[in-house]
């Protein structure tokens, strides 16, 4: 069986954001790959090691540091990687048409895609890739093993916990709790270097943005900043309560 | 027409609901805003919206007892073909942010996410979103016949039910087989308030010391203030509390009235969830912890002393 899993390269959540001419400027800015994309390669790998015949496939679509993203999951054990360049923003539902085309192509029977993107924060890459592909989809799992042609995990749905099962092909968004991502070790770092990564150029697949992004602005709320010494505990919780009650009214 | 997919839970039509018809009122776009409703035995729920929406589509069907993602694309795509809609507003609840990107490939429309405003100027869609782990708003633009859009959950005012009645229609589908097959459901029972609809959340971290700590302070603390609890990534890692009370980043989003954060430090992705919050309250002991940056209120103390007095305050 071949896998796809889809690798995103975002800003770490511990550099600032900058914002330059109206766009997040990344120049400079330390570039991980998506903690979310991670689970889903790692689960792949384990699809894999668990005897299951499987090629596992890193694809990523973006400007050309992507490949640094793409070496990274090479080096946690991805068997070769397909880059699509372009410098173009590619919303979701976009995007999704170049994954199917490169899932069809490459005859791919699972793919792993993260269930929230760390910078644009959406949901959407996974379900809108099933949707072209007329595949069912499986989001925010935290569990999974294969049997043969059948899935069975566990996911989160609105309210609760579910367990379920659904046969291949389908799409998985992941999640946090589904398992705790290797890390490349030096050996895999130098044989990843040897790995097929193959390029293509957006133009071969006809898709061009369905949103416009005019602009990005950084708004802090003001806050008042009331921080109260709590060395006399009730003295300090008394005040407190006085100030959510008569000040900020957030308390009956 | 504007298309609304109602959203409810327990037999109750939800706040997202009200909030999805505010945001469809100040669209400036035309048409009847509609509601439709999906699901088994939801005559109830259907009275309730029609109260607040233009004209209601209901389709009660056994088929619709349980959600499933293609079966509600399937229904929604059709409804909005048919009724030729210009828009489509599903709720920005984890199953609306679920099946909305299959009803935006079915119906080859832009999807505006989570959208905290949206405006229509000359037929073309403007809306903002945050991004980044809600430290960056961005603006974007759809510019198509028909656009699918999921409202951030608290964004948009909730629109106030009046004494006009819709008029309601049944409407009939062609649903698509269910290939996902839920084999069981694990629900946490809590006879508290949700957490995304709670106007106070008090949440707790690894400050609180354990899980009993937890449970006298954060439990004791909201218990006295009808309000919901939330749990931080390394207190649901350690299995303190359930991941359902998890905010941030890979939890829930709030957007509470007043946001109680006890023993909290502040991360980034913890902070991701609830900086929005109207009113934010930290009780940290070390005055140097990031949530002071973003707090309107604090104290720096030790909560096993500041909380137990804010409770005993609270009782006189
Ligand atoms: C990809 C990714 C996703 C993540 N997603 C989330 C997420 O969704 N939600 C989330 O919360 N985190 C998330 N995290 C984890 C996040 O980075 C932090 O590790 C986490 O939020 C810290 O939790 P904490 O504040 O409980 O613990 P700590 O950071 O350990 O803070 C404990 C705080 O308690 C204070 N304290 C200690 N004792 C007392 C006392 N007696 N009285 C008062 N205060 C006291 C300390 O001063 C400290 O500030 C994510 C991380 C990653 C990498």
């Amino acid at each position: 069986m071949r896998i796809l899993t889809l690798v995103r390269q975002v800003l770490d959540a511990e550099e600032s954001v900058r914002i330059r001419d109206g766009e997040v400027d990344l120049n400079g800015s330390k570039l991980i790959v998506d903690t979310m994309d991670e689970y889903g390669v790692e689960q792949a790998l384990r699809v894999r090691e668990s005897g299951v015949e499987a090629e596992v496939i890193a694809l990523a679509v973006g400007p050309e540091r992507n490949q640094d993203a793409l070496r990274t999951v090479l080096a946690m054990g991805a068997d070769r990687a397909i880059h699509v360049m372009t410098e173009l923003a590619l919303d979701p539902i976009s995007l999704s048409q170049v994954v199917a085309q490169v899932a069809q192509k490459e005859n791919v029977e699972l793919i792993f895609c993260g269930g929230q993107q760390a910078d644009w924060d959406s949901h959407a890459l996974g379900a809108a890739t099933a949707e072209r592909l007329q595949w069912p989809q499986i989001t925010w799992t935290n569990g999974l093993e294969v049997h043969g042609q059948t899935l069975m995990g566990k996911h989160d749905a609105e309210d609760g916990s579910e367990t379920f099962s659904v046969e291949l092909p389908t799409v998985i968004t992941t999640q946090q709790g589904l398992n705790e991502p290797r890390y490349p070790t030096v050996p895999n770092i130098m044989k990843a270097k040897k790995k097929e990564l193959r390029v293509e150029t957006l133009e071969e697949f006809h898709v061009g943005p369905k949103l416009k992004f005019l602009s990005a602005e950084v708004q802090a709320k003001a806050r008042l900043h009331k921080i109260l010494d709590g060395k006399d505990a009730p003295a300090a919780a008394a005040e407190l309560v006085r100030l959510l009650r008569n000040e900020a009214r957030v308390i009956a | 027409m504007i298309l609304v997919v109602v959203e409810y839970a327990n037999g109750k039509v939800s706040k997202s609901t009200y909030e999805m018809v505010g945001c469809a009122r100040q669209l400036g776009r035309e048409g009847p805003v509609t509601a439709l409703v999906l699901g088994s035995g939801v005559a109830a729920i259907a009275s309730e919206v029609a109260l607040v929406f233009d004209q209601v589509l209901v389709a009660d069907h056994v088929d619709l007892a349980q959600y499933d993602a293609e079966v509600w694309a399937a229904a929604v795509a059709q409804i909005a073909r048919e009724g030729e809609a210009n828009t489509v507003l599903v709720g920005g609840s984890r199953s609306g942010r679920e099946y909305s990107p299959r009803v935006a490939v079915k119906l080859d429309a832009p999807l505006l996410e989570d959208a905290i405003s949206v405006v229509d100027a000359n037929g073309t869609l403007t809306a903002e979103r945050y991004t980044y782990l809600a430290r960056v708003t961005e603006k974007v633009e759809a510019d198509a016949p028909v656009v699918v859009a999921t409202i951030k959950q608290g964004a948009f005012t909730a629109a106030l039910p009046g004494n006009q009645v819709a008029e309601q229609f049944d409407v009939d589908l062609n649903l698509p087989q269910r290939r996902v097959q839920i084999t069981g459901k694990a629900t946490e029972k809590s006879s508290r308030i949700a957490l995304t609809e709670a106007d106070i959340v008090v949440s707790g971290g690894r400050g609180v010391g354990s899980a009993e700590g937890f449970a006298t302070l954060v439990e004791g603390l909201a218990d006295q203030l009808g309000a919901a609890v939330g749990a931080t990534r390394a207190i649901v890692d350690d299995g303190w509390r359930p991941y359902q009370e998890q905010v941030g980043q890979t939890g829930k989003t709030v957007q509470p009235k007043a946001y109680i954060a006890i023993g909290i430090s502040g991360a980034v992705q913890h902070l991701s969830g609830m900086s929005k919050s109207k009113c934010i309250v930290a009780i940290n002991k070390d005055a140097d912890a990031p949530i002071f940056k973003i707090a309107d209120y604090g104290i720096v103390g030790d909560a096993n002393r500041i909380v137990p007095a804010m409770i005993a305050e609270l009782q006189k």
